[in-house]
C-alpha cells in the first residue's frame, strides 16, 4: 500500500547558526523591490512573491524546480542589508561576547595559562560528548572575566559594556555600532569562542550580527484571497516588505551621501523592523501592528505556545480517516463493538489490496461505487489515485487487477480506534470492531462508558480507521477493549456493569425473585444464551439466582462477602456493584483471572444484558412516595433534630458564660465551632441510621442505593434532613459584618444562622436554607472549574518528564539517555495491569490448592 | 518445606514467597501441595511480569493525571477534634512533584524516646522546649511613647507563667538580641530606649517590631506543637520544620521523627530519605483523597525525582531540563530559549526519545517501535 519511496531514517539533527555565506548559497533569488505583484496580478520578479521562491497561485510554476502549487516546497531568497543589524534573539550572547573579549585585540580576557588549562579540559569533555559539563565551565569563565579591567594580551584598558534594551550597546557612553561589533567579532579566534561557550564550527559570533538577510519561501507565508477578491498578505510578508523598503531607502541615502543623522535614523528603523520580524513581543519594543491595530504574528509567535508550531503541528498532528459524532447507548451490541452510521461508513474507507483471490469480491464494491453501500470510493493503481465516478467506473473495473488497492467502505468487523477527549489514560483510546447500524450517532455499550468517562448527554467521540496491516494488528492485539479491562493505575477492572444492569442483576438475584420456566428461558434466549443442558435442569419455578448462574462459566468458584458461587452456580448472596460493578467488581476480576480476556468481555456483556433484560421485564421506577417515611419515624427524626439544635444552643450559652475550655492549640472560639460541627454532623449520621432502619428493603430508593446508584444518605436528605452546609470545612460564615445574612443578629452562632438546613428536600427549604444550600453548590462548581486546569498542567508536566522512560530487555527502567532509574520496575517487575490489585493473590492460590 | 521453597528463591519476589510460606504453615499444607502452589505462583508471576519496551513512564503519568481531575482543591483538613491545618489534595501533590524549597505547611511528626512517649508527665516540658515563644507571646501591651522616645512593654504575667518564661529570661533575651538598647523596669512596665541616641519614630517602630519577633525559647519557626495519641504512643505534631534542632533534643527519638520538608530531609538525612519521604507524602495525599493509585507508580516518580542524587522537581527547570534532546525540551516550555542556546553550542539531537520522533514522523523508540529486525542479505549468507 505504500508507494515505493526510498526509505530513509533521520538519525540526528544538528543545530547551529546559519552563516551569511550559507544564506547566499541556499538562496535562489535576490529580493530588490518591496513590490509584490504587477498590474496584472502576477508576482514581480525580484519581489517578495518572486516565483523563484515558490508559488502559491494555481496555474503558476515555480521557476526554481518547475513544480506547481502544493508540489513545490518553496525556496529561500536573500537581501543584502545596507548596514548590519543585530539578531534580537542573540542580544544576550552578543553582550556576553563584548564583555568577555578585549575591545582592542578581540582576544578573550583570560591569561594564556588559564586559556590552555580550560581549553584542554573543554576539548576532553567535548570528545566525551559531555556538553552539560562544558556549559558549566564556560559559564564559570564568563562570570570570572566579565569585570576584567585590563586585557592580559595587549594590555588595553577595558571598560564596562552597558546594554540599552533592546539592542543598543554602549562602551563608556559611546555607542558601539553593529559595524564595530562585527569587526570585533570577526577577530575572535575559534579557540576563544569555545572558551566563551559557543561552538565555532556551527556558530561564529559574527553570524549573530546580520549582514545578509534570508527571505523565507513564499509557501511558508501564503496570502489568502478574501471574498471580495482582495488579497490579504501573510503577516510575515508585511514585515518583510517593510524590511525591504527601509533597506532600499537606506541604500539610496548612503549612495546619495546623505548626512549621517538621516542614515542612522534609517538604520535604527531597519533594526526595529528586523527585530519585530523575529519577535514582536519584546518588552521595550512597540509591537508592529496591522492597520486594524492588532499585533502582527511574526516568527517567534509562530513557534511559541500551545497554538505554536511545536505543540500544535509537531507534537500533535491532524489525521485523515477519522470521524466524529454524538454517541448514544446500545446495550445490545458487544462491549468491543462500535455502532457506525451508514453515512460515516460510506465516507471512511479501508484499503484492500487486490489479489487473484479477492478480485471478484472487490469488483462488487467498485461496481457499487461511492453512493451505494457497500461500495468503494477510490482505486489506487501504482502511484495514481482515481475516484470512482459513473464516468470512470467502467474503465476502472476493466483495469482492476492484482496489485491495485481498492478503498472500500467500512463493514462489520473492520478494525477501528475509538476515542473520547480528554484522553487522560490509555483506556481513553481503545480498539473496537465496527458494526454498521442505522441512525446517525455512534453506538457503544454502556459498560465501556467508564473507561472513556462518557455519558450520553451530548458527548461526542472520535473514530479512526487504521490504514495499514501493522496498525490494525497493533490495534487489535494491544488496544482492543478486552485487553484493557484491568487498569494499570491500580490493577482493578475499569470495565464493569453500570446503572440499570447492576440494578437488574441486583433485583434478579434477590432471594425472593422467582420466575416461571418459560419466562426464565425466554429471558436467556433473548440475550443470546442458549444452554439446553441448563434449561433442562430448570424446574417449574426458577429462582433468579439460577437464571444468573446460566451466564456464568460452568466451573467458576467464587466467594466475596456473602456472595457465593460454586461450580458456576450462584448459591448465596445478592450481586451488586461490589461483585459485578466497575473498579471493584470482584467477580469480574476473578473471571478475568481464570479465563481469557475474550471470555471475560463476553461474560461482562452477558451479565449486563441479563440485568437489563430482567429490569425491562420487571420494570423499575422511583417515585415521590418512596421518600415518604412512617409518621412515627418522622417524629423521631424531628425530635433528634430539635434536640441537636437545643444542645448546640446550650453549648453557645455555656460559651457566652465562659464555661467552655479550649482544646490545646485552639482558641475558645475555634473550640466551640469544632464542638458544634461535631454535634451537627452526628445528628445527620443519626438521622441516616434512623432512615436505613425504618425504611423497608423493598423501597425503590433503597434498592437503588444497594445497586450502587446513590446512597442511603440521599434518601435521608430527601425525606428527613439535609443537614449542615459546609464551606471550606467550616460552617458558613461569610456575608455581612459578623453575621451570615442581615436577618440574623450579629455574632449569632446558632445552627440555623450558620447554614444548618433542618428541612428535607421533600419538605422544601426555606429561603435562608435555600440560600445557604446554593452557596455550597456554587462553591463546588468553582472548585471544579479551578481544579481542571491545575491538574491538567500537572499531568502535562508529568507526561513530558516521564514519556521516554521504558522497561528495557534486561528489565531495568531507563530514560532516553540510558540512565537507569530503577533496576527492577517497582522492585518486583510486576505489571500493575496484569496483577490483582497491584500484587498476586497468594491466598487464592493456597485456597485452590487445598480444595483440590 | 524449606527445601522446596528455597528452590524458588530468586525466581519469585521474596514477599510473595514469604506470604506463601506463612499461609502454608497456617493451612498446614503438605509438601506436595506447597509444590503445586509454588508452581502456580510462578506461573502467575511470569504472566504478571512487565514486558520489555513497556512505556512505563507514560503509564505512571496517566495514573496520576487521570485521578488528578477527581481530587479536591480543598487545601485544609481537620481530622478529629484538635488538629492543625495541613495542605492536602491536589495543591499538596503539586507541591511535592514541584519539589518546592519550602512546603506551604511544614509539619514535623516528633516521636519521643521510651519513657517519655507513654507518659504525659514530661510532655509539657518537652513541648515548651520545641515550641517557639517570642516576646509577642508574653505581651500584654507594647507601645511607643513619642514624648520620651522609648518603648513601653507590659508583660502578661499569667501567660508567662503558663509558658514557663521568667522575667529574667525576657530581659536577658532583649539585652542580648539588641545590644544598643537599655531596659528599665518600673511598676511592672519595661521602658526600652536607645543607649546612645535619641530614638526617632521610624527607628522606634522598627525596634518595636523586632522586639516582638524576638525568640525567647524554643525552636525557630515552630509555631505550634500538639500532642496526639498514635498506637498507644504520644506523638507530637509540630507545625514548622527544623529537624536539626529537634534531633538535638535528648528526649526526641530521632530515628522516627520526620518532617515533610523535602530539601531539609535530603540535606540532613540523605537522598534515600528524601526518596522515601516523597513516597510517604504522596501516598498520604492519595489515600486521604480516597483514591487508589498503585504504590509502584509513586515509587517510580520518587525514584526519578531523586535519580541524580539531588531532589529535582518535575518542572521545566527540573527533570525536563536534564533531557538530552533539544526538541524534547523545546516542545515542553520556552521553546525559543532552547533553540537559541542549541544553535549557539551546536547541539546535536540524536532523536533518542519520543517527541522528536513524533515530530519527524518516525516510529518512537518505545513499545512496538523498539524492536528492529536484522536480516542477513544473501551476500552475507554466502560469505559464511
Amino acid at each position: 500500500m505504500r508507494p515505493n519511496h526510498v526509505h530513509k531514517k533521520i538519525k540526528s539533527i544538528q543545530f547551529g547558526l546559519i552563516s551569511p555565506k550559507m544564506v547566499k548559497k541556499v538562496a535562489t533569488a535576490k529580493v530588490v523591490t518591496p513590490e509584490l505583484y504587477d498590474r496584472e496580478g502576477y508576482p514581480v520578479e525580484g519581489g517578495l512573491m518572486d516565483t523563484r521562491l515558490g508559488v502559491i497561485d494555481p496555474g503558476l510554476v515555480c521557476k526554481t524546480d518547475g513544480l506547481k502549487l502544493k508540489e513545490t516546497l518553496g525556496h529561500f531568497g536573500y537581501i543584502e542589508l545596507g548596514r548590519p543589524v543585530i539578531h534580537i534573539s542573540y542580544v544576550k550572547a552578543v553582550h556576553a561576547f563584548l564583555q568577555t573579549t578585549c575591545s582592542d585585540c578581540s582576544r578573550i580576557l583570560l591569561d594564556e595559562e588559564s586559556i590552555n588549562k580550560y581549553y584542554e579540559k573543554i576539548k576532553k569533555l567535548l570528545e566525551l560528548n559531555r556538553t552539560e559539563d562544558v556549559a558549566v565551565i564556560t559559564k564559570l569563565i564568563r562570570t570570572s572575566i566579565k569585570n576584567a579591567k585590563k586585557c592580559p594580551h595587549c594590555s588595553a584598558k577595558q571598560t564596562k559594556i552597558k546594554i540599552e534594551k533592546p539592542s543598543t550597546f554602549y562602551e563608556d557612553q559611546t555607542r558601539i555600532t553593529p559595524i564595530e561589533i562585527l569587526e570585533r567579532f570577526e577577530k575572535i579566534t575559534d579557540d576563544d569562542c569555545l572558551l566563551i561557550g559557543i561552538n565555532p564550527e556551527f556558530a561564529r559570533p559574527e553570524w549573530m550580527v546580520l549582514t545578509i538577510f534570508s527571505i523565507p519561501p513564499v509557501t511558508m507565508r501564503p496570502s489568502i484571497t478574501l471574498e471580495s477578491g482582495e488579497r490579504a498578505e501573510d503577516d510575515l510578508t508585511h514585515k518583510l516588505s517593510d524590511i525591504v523598503r527601509i533597506n532600499q531607502r537606506l541604500f539610496e541615502n548612503i549612495n546619495a551621501g546623505a548626512p549621517e543623522v538621516i542614515i542612522e535614523d534609517l538604520w535604527d528603523l531597519l533594526q526595529y523592523h528586523v527585530t519585530t520580524y523575529f519577535n514582536n513581543a519584546i518588552a521595550q519594543v512597540p509591537p508592529a501592528r496591522h492597520r486594524s491595530g492588532q499585533p502582527l504574528k511574526t516568527i517567534t509567535e509562530r513557534i511559541k505556545s500551545k497554538e505554536g508550531r511545536f505543540r500544535n503541528n509537531l507534537a500533535g498532528k491532524r489525521v485523515n480517516f477519522a470521524a466524529r459524532t454524538v454517541i448514544s447507548p446500545d446495550p445490545k451490541i458487544e462491549l468491543n463493538e462500535v455502532g457506525v452510521p451508514f453515512e460515516i461508513a460510506m465516507e471512511l474507507t479501508v484499503p484492500e489490496r487486490v489479489t487473484e483471490w479477492n478480485l471478484d469480491w472487490l469488483k462488487k464494491y467498485v461496481k457499487n461505487g461511492p453512493k451505494v453501500y457497500p461500495g468503494a470510493n477510490y482505486v489506487l493503481d501504482g502511484g495514481r489515485k482515481r475516484k470512482i465516478t459513473p464516468e470512470t467506473q467502467e474503465v476502472i473495473l476493466e483495469e482492476l487487477g492484482p496489485g491495485h488497492v481498492v478503498e472500500r467502505h467500512l463493514q462489520d468487523g473492520d478494525v477501528a480506534i475509538f476515542n473520547r477527549q480528554p484522553s487522560l489514560h490509555r483506556m481513553s483510546i481503545m480498539c473496537h470492531k465496527i458494526r454498521i447500524l442505522p441512525d446517525k450517532s455512534f453506538k457503544l455499550n454502556p459498560a465501556v462508558c467508564n473507561p472513556y468517562n462518557a455519558d450520553f448527554d451530548g458527548d461526542e467521540m472520535n473514530l479512526h480507521i487504521p490504514q495499514t496491516e501493522e496498525a490494525r494488528a497493533e490495534a487489535e492485539t494491544l488496544m482492543e477493549v478486552q485487553t484493557q479491562i484491568m487498569s494499570p493505575k491500580h490493577g482493578l477492572n475499569v470495565i464493569g456493569c453500570i446503572q440499570d444492569s447492576v440494578t437488574g442483576n441486583y433485583l434478579l438475584t434477590k432471594d425472593e425473585t422467582v420466575l416461571t420456566k418459560t419466562d426464565a428461558i425466554s429471558l436467556l434466549i433473548n440475550i443470546g444464551i442458549n444452554k439446553p443442558k441448563t434449561f433442562k435442569k430448570f424446574k417449574k419455578q426458577v429462582t433468579g439466582k439460577e437464571v444468573f448462574s446460566a451466564v456464568l462459566p460452568d466451573n467458576i468458584n467464587f466467594v466475596y462477602e456473602d456472595v457465593q458461587v460454586k461450580n458456576g452456580n450462584l448459591i448465596e448472596g445478592i450481586v451488586g456493584p461490589k461483585t459485578i460493578g466497575k473498579s471493584n467488581g470482584t467477580l469480574i476480576r476473578d473471571v478475568h483471572r481464570m479465563y481469557s480476556q475474550e471470555e471475560c468481555v463476553k461474560i461482562i456483556g452477558n451479565i449486563a444484558k441479563l440485568g437489563l433484560a430482567y429490569l425491562l421485564k420487571r420494570g423499575f421506577t422511583i417515585r415521590t412516595a418512596d421518600a415518604d417515611i412512617p409518621e412515627n419515624v418522622m417524629n423521631k427524626g424531628k425530635k433528634i433534630i430539635a434536640q441537636a439544635i437545643e444542645e448546640v444552643n446550650e453549648l453557645i450559652k455555656n460559651f457566652n458564660k465562659g464555661k467552655i475550655k479550649n482544646f490545646s492549640g485552639k482558641s475558645v472560639d475555634e473550640t466551640l465551632e469544632l464542638m458544634i460541627m461535631q454535634k451537627l454532623n452526628e445528628t445527620r449520621n443519626e438521622t441516616g441510621k434512623l432512615i436505613s432502619k425504618a425504611v423497608p428493603e423493598t423501597n425503590n430508593a433503597v434498592i437503588m442505593a444497594h445497586a450502587g446508584q446513590g446512597k442511603i444518605l440521599n434518601l435521608a436528605q430527601t425525606s428527613l434532613l439535609v443537614g449542615q452546609q459546609a464551606l471550606r470545612g467550616k460552617r458558613i460564615e461569610k456575608g455581612y459584618h459578623n453575621r451570615t445574612l442581615s436577618l440574623f443578629k450579629e455574632d449569632d452562632k446558632s445552627p440555623l444562622a450558620k447554614g444548618f438546613v433542618r428541612h428535607s428536600y421533600k419538605q422544601g427549604l426555606n429561603p435562608v436554607e435555600f440560600f445557604f444550600h446554593a452557596m455550597t453548590g456554587r462553591d463546588s462548581l468553582m472548585d471544579t472549574a479551578l481544579r481542571t486546569p491545575k491538574s491538567g498542567y500537572l499531568y502535562r508536566r508529568l507526561a513530558n518528564a516521564l514519556q521516554d522512560l521504558k522497561v528495557e530487555y534486561d528489565h531495568t527502567v531507563r530514560d532516553a539517555n540510558g540512565t537507569i532509574i530503577q533496576f527492577n520496575y517497582g522492585d518486583d517487575n510486576i505489571d500493575v495491569s496484569r496483577s490483582e490489585g497491584g500484587t498476586i493473590d497468594v491466598k487464592k492460590i493456597v485456597d485452590e490448592v487445598t480444595k483440590q | 518445606m524449606a527445601n522446596i521453597i528455597s528452590k524458588y528463591k530468586g525466581k519469585i519476589p521474596r514477599p510473595l514467597i514469604e506470604e506463601l510460606e506463612k499461609l502454608a504453615k497456617v493451612n498446614k499444607l503438605t509438601d506436595n501441595q506447597i509444590k503445586k502452589a509454588l508452581a502456580k505462583l510462578e506461573e502467575k508471576y511470569k504472566y504478571s511480569l512487565i514486558q520489555p519496551g513497556e512505556a512505563i513512564g507514560i503509564v505512571t503519568a496517566e495514573s496520576f493525571g487521570e485521578p488528578g481531575t477527581q481530587m479536591t482543591l480543598r487545601t485544609f483538613h481537620f481530622a478529629g477534634v484538635a488538629e492543625m491545618n495541613i495542605t492536602l489534595g491536589l495543591p499538596r501533590l503539586i507541591e511535592i512533584f514541584d519539589a518546592r524549597k519550602e512546603p506551604s505547611t511544614p509539619v514535623m511528626n516528633i516521636h519521643l524516646n521510651s519513657p517519655y512517649n507513654k507518659n504525659e508527665k514530661h510532655l509539657e516540658k518537652i513541648i515548651a522546649r520545641i515550641k517557639e515563644i517570642t516576646v509577642k507571646d508574653v505581651l500584654l501591651e507594647i507601645s511607643i511613647n513619642i514624648l520620651r522616645s522609648h518603648i513601653e512593654l507590659v508583660p502578661n504575667k499569667s501567660r508567662m507563667k503558663d509558658l514557663g518564661v521568667s522575667e529574667e529570661e525576657l530581659t536577658k533575651r532583649i539585652k542580648e538580641d539588641f545590644k544598643t538598647v537599655e531596659i528599665e523596669n518600673k511598676d511592672n512596665t519595661y521602658f526600652i530606649s536607645f543607649k546612645n541616641k535619641e530614638g526617632t519614630l521610624p527607628s522606634l517602630f522598627i525596634l518595636k517590631e523586632k522586639i516582638k519577633a524576638a525568640r525567647i525559647k524554643g525552636i525557630k519557626k515552630i509555631s505550634e506543637v500538639i500532642p496526639k495519641k498514635e498506637n498507644n504512643e504520644i506523638v507530637c505534631i509540630a507545625s514548622g520544620s527544623s529537624l536539626k534542632d529537634v534531633y538535638a533534643i535528648e528526649e526526641v527519638n530521632f530515628a522516627k521523627t520526620t518532617s515533610n520538608n523535602l530539601f531539609e530531609t535530603a540535606n540532613l538525612l540523605g537522598i534515600e530519605a528524601a526518596r522515601q519521604l516523597i513516597i510517604n507524602e504522596a501516598s498520604q495525599v492519595i489515600n486521604e483523597q480516597g483514591l487508589d493509585i498503585d504504590i509502584r507508580h509513586i515509587m517510580f516518580i520518587s525514584d526519578l525525582m531523586t535519580n541524580k542524587g539531588k531532589v529535582m522537581g518535575i518542572t521545566r527547570s527540573g527533570i525536563t531540563n536534564e533531557k538530552e534532546s533539544v526538541l524534547a525540551r523545546a516542545s515542553f516550555e520556552t521553546p525559543i530559549k532552547h533553540l537559541i542556546n542549541a544553535s549557539l553550542t551546536g547541539e546535536i539531537d540524536r532523536l533518542s526519545s519520543v517527541v522528536e520522533n513524533v515530530m519527524i514522523n518516525q516510529p518512537i523508540p518505545v513499545g512496538t517501535g523498539l524492536p528492529g529486525l536484522i536480516a542477513k542479505t544473501k551476500k552475507e549468507k554466502k560469505k559464511k
